[in-house]
């Protein structure tokens, strides 16, 4: 079933374009023949009941699913002209240029510091570290509360902490792209609300995708959003017109809360 | 009280009573199972020392094998056992890890994958003289590496591999996903995830399973008299390619005689023996809490 939709992406070619995308688990389909297009320095959120497809579609966004055994991924994903599946595209490389935020913090069992600098690290990044590591935690709003102990272990510090430098680790590696997996589930109401207002910051320079349980949220940070149930999109559009004009009666009953 | 309620543990009666009954009969016999290995060990070792405690000293430790039971010492055996174990550890360590990394990192799911899991899980099992027979068929005479410390360092490392492989699947399977999403989430190769997160984290395990099996692998006598460990040594080798003797064998050569003294030295042997396992473990244990704070 293809849905249609509208979404204006300001004339701008969009950052992320799925099209057709099924994921399936060995027999099971997970994701049905999706299309969706993210158009760029705009938040998307992906809402929908547990167990809809949500966080599977968000990890064909970068590849992710491709380290689940028996995963199998169909369709496209177009990002600058080029099919994320297609033949030489290297999955390391989408992901360095399309990060993740995961849902439970999940820093490194290493420094502050040594947190923000794996990613380059690893990717290869030649020039001043230190700059770089201070630009990114400043940019994840964590510089103010951890410029003195760079050095400590990540564990102590707290939950909310932890996932803005899970943040911060993500943008130094200078994505285009970031998707979140419901980066705020696992936070205190105090916590979610610096996420939230982090990622309206972050929309200025990235393009974010987000997956969200909480309702509520999806309304106040996102531009577009999109309803899933059951593996398909069912309806997608501006957040304003999904919460208070849904062309499906689906998208409604969830949105006001009457399922999922 | 206007109902007939008892205070608090005085309501047992009959099946109430019962329960408890069983219930701290059962943690008195789990408290005896536990004493039967103590108690064993506290004999064993006061048997030992009672035994062996007055032979040993510096001269037992740097004299050779003699007939003059008081002049007889460890020296050949003890440097051979500490030879054998360091190119056991050198060959069987990284060979076992990379297996493991292997099996768990990279290898497809699939049946082979499957029976190959098995096969190292039953070669864990197999009796130790069968080791001793493929290493003197395939290291001794195939190989022509002669009765030397490789032919019995490469024997005791195939013995070892199995338990080592195992445990370092276990230490690098508890090493949470999420840590390894991270780390691909930041566009790390399969490499890099493996050599910077997993095996640090993974590290504490592996050397605690390493220091287990080499720990068996130190007092392991029948595959090593197959690959040719002789009983008498008056010299410590100078290279891999040399005779050999290790403890345990020594030990079990003065238990055979008939003379009273060289019991005694036997006893001495085996304390010299525990005390070099006790460094084993001490080290592991210090390496694990080393990677511990490090990681």
């Amino acid at each position: 079933m293809a849905t249609t939709y509208d979404i204006d992406t300001g004339g701008a070619r969009p950052a992320l374009e799925a099209r057709g995308v099924s994921v399936y688990y060995g027999e099971k389909q997970a994701v049905r023949s999706i299309d969706l297009i993210i158009p760029p320095n705009r938040v998307v959120a992906l809402i929908g009941p547990s167990g809809c497809g949500k966080s599977t579609l968000l990890r064909c966004f970068n590849r992710m699913n491709d380290l689940v055994p028996g995963a199998r991924v169909e369709g496209e994903v177009d990002f600058h002209g080029q099919n994320l599946y297609g033949a030489h595209v290297d999955p390391v490389e989408v992901r360095r240029r399309i990060g993740m935020v995961f849902q439970k913090p999940n820093p490194f069992p290493k420094s502050i510091y040594d947190n923000t600098a794996f990613g380059p690290k690893v990717n290869g990044y030649r020039g001043d570290m230190g700059v770089l590591v201070e630009e990114s935690l400043r940019q994840a709003a964590l510089w103010d509360e951890v410029h003195d102990r760079l050095g400590d272990s990540a564990y102590a510090l707290s939950g909310g902490q932890q996932q803005r430098l899970c943040i911060a680790r993500t943008l130094a590696v200078r994505p285009e792209i970031v998707l979140m997996d419901e980066p705020a589930s696992a936070l205190d109401p105090i916590a979610t609300q610096k996420i939230e207002e982090l990622i309206l910051q972050l929309k200025k320079d990235y393009t974010i995708v987000i997956v969200t349980h909480n309702m509520q949220q999806a309304a106040r940070i996102s531009d577009f959003t999109a309803f899933l149930y059951m593996g398909e999109l069912v309806e997608y559009g501006p957040t304003g017109t999904i919460f208070t004009t849904p062309r499906e009666e689906r998208t409604e009953a969830y949105v006001t809360g009457r399922f999922g | 009280m206007s109902q007939t309620r008892a205070p608090l543990g005085m309501s047992g009666r009959g099946r109430d009573r019962r329960r408890r009954v069983a219930g701290a009969l059962f943690a008195i016999l789990c408290a005896a199972a536990t004493l039967v290995g103590v108690v064993a060990l506290a004999v064993l070792l006061t048997d030992v020392i009672m035994d062996g405690s007055h032979r040993l000293s510096v001269d037992f430790l740097t004299s050779f094998a003699s007939r003059f039971p008081e002049r007889a010492g460890v020296k050949a055996a003890l440097v051979g056992s500490v030879w054998i174990l360091g190119l056991t550890a050198v060959i069987a360590f990284p060979v076992s890890v990379a297996a493991a990394i292997y099996l768990e990192e990279y290898a497809p799911k699939s049946w082979v994958t499957r029976l190959i899991q098995l096969n190292i899980a039953n070669l864990a099992g197999v009796p130790s003289i069968v080791y001793g027979m493929l290493g003197l068929t395939l290291f001794v005479r195939a190989l022509a590496l002669q009765r030397s410390i490789l032919s019995g360092a490469l024997t005791l490392s195939i013995l070892i591999l199995p338990v080592i492989i195992m445990a370092s699947q276990e230490a690098i399977r508890a090493v949470p996903r999420s840590l390894r999403e991270a780390a691909y989430g930041l566009g790390a190769t399969r490499w890099q995830v493996v050599s910077l997160q997993v095996l640090p984290m993974a590290m504490p395990g592996i050397l605690t399973g390493t220091i287990l099996a080499l720990s068996r692998a130190v007092g392991e006598t029948a595959p090593l008299i197959m690959v040719g460990a002789v009983g008498f040594l008056a010299f410590t080798p100078s290279g891999v390619m040399d005779q050999f003797t290790v403890l345990p064998l020594q030990i079990y050569n003065w238990i055979s005689r008939p003379q009273e003294e060289f019991h005694q030295l036997a006893a001495a042997g085996i304390l010299v023996l525990l005390i070099l396992l006790l460094t084993m473990n001490a080290t592991a244990i210090i390496l694990r809490n080393r990677f511990r704070k490090h990681h």
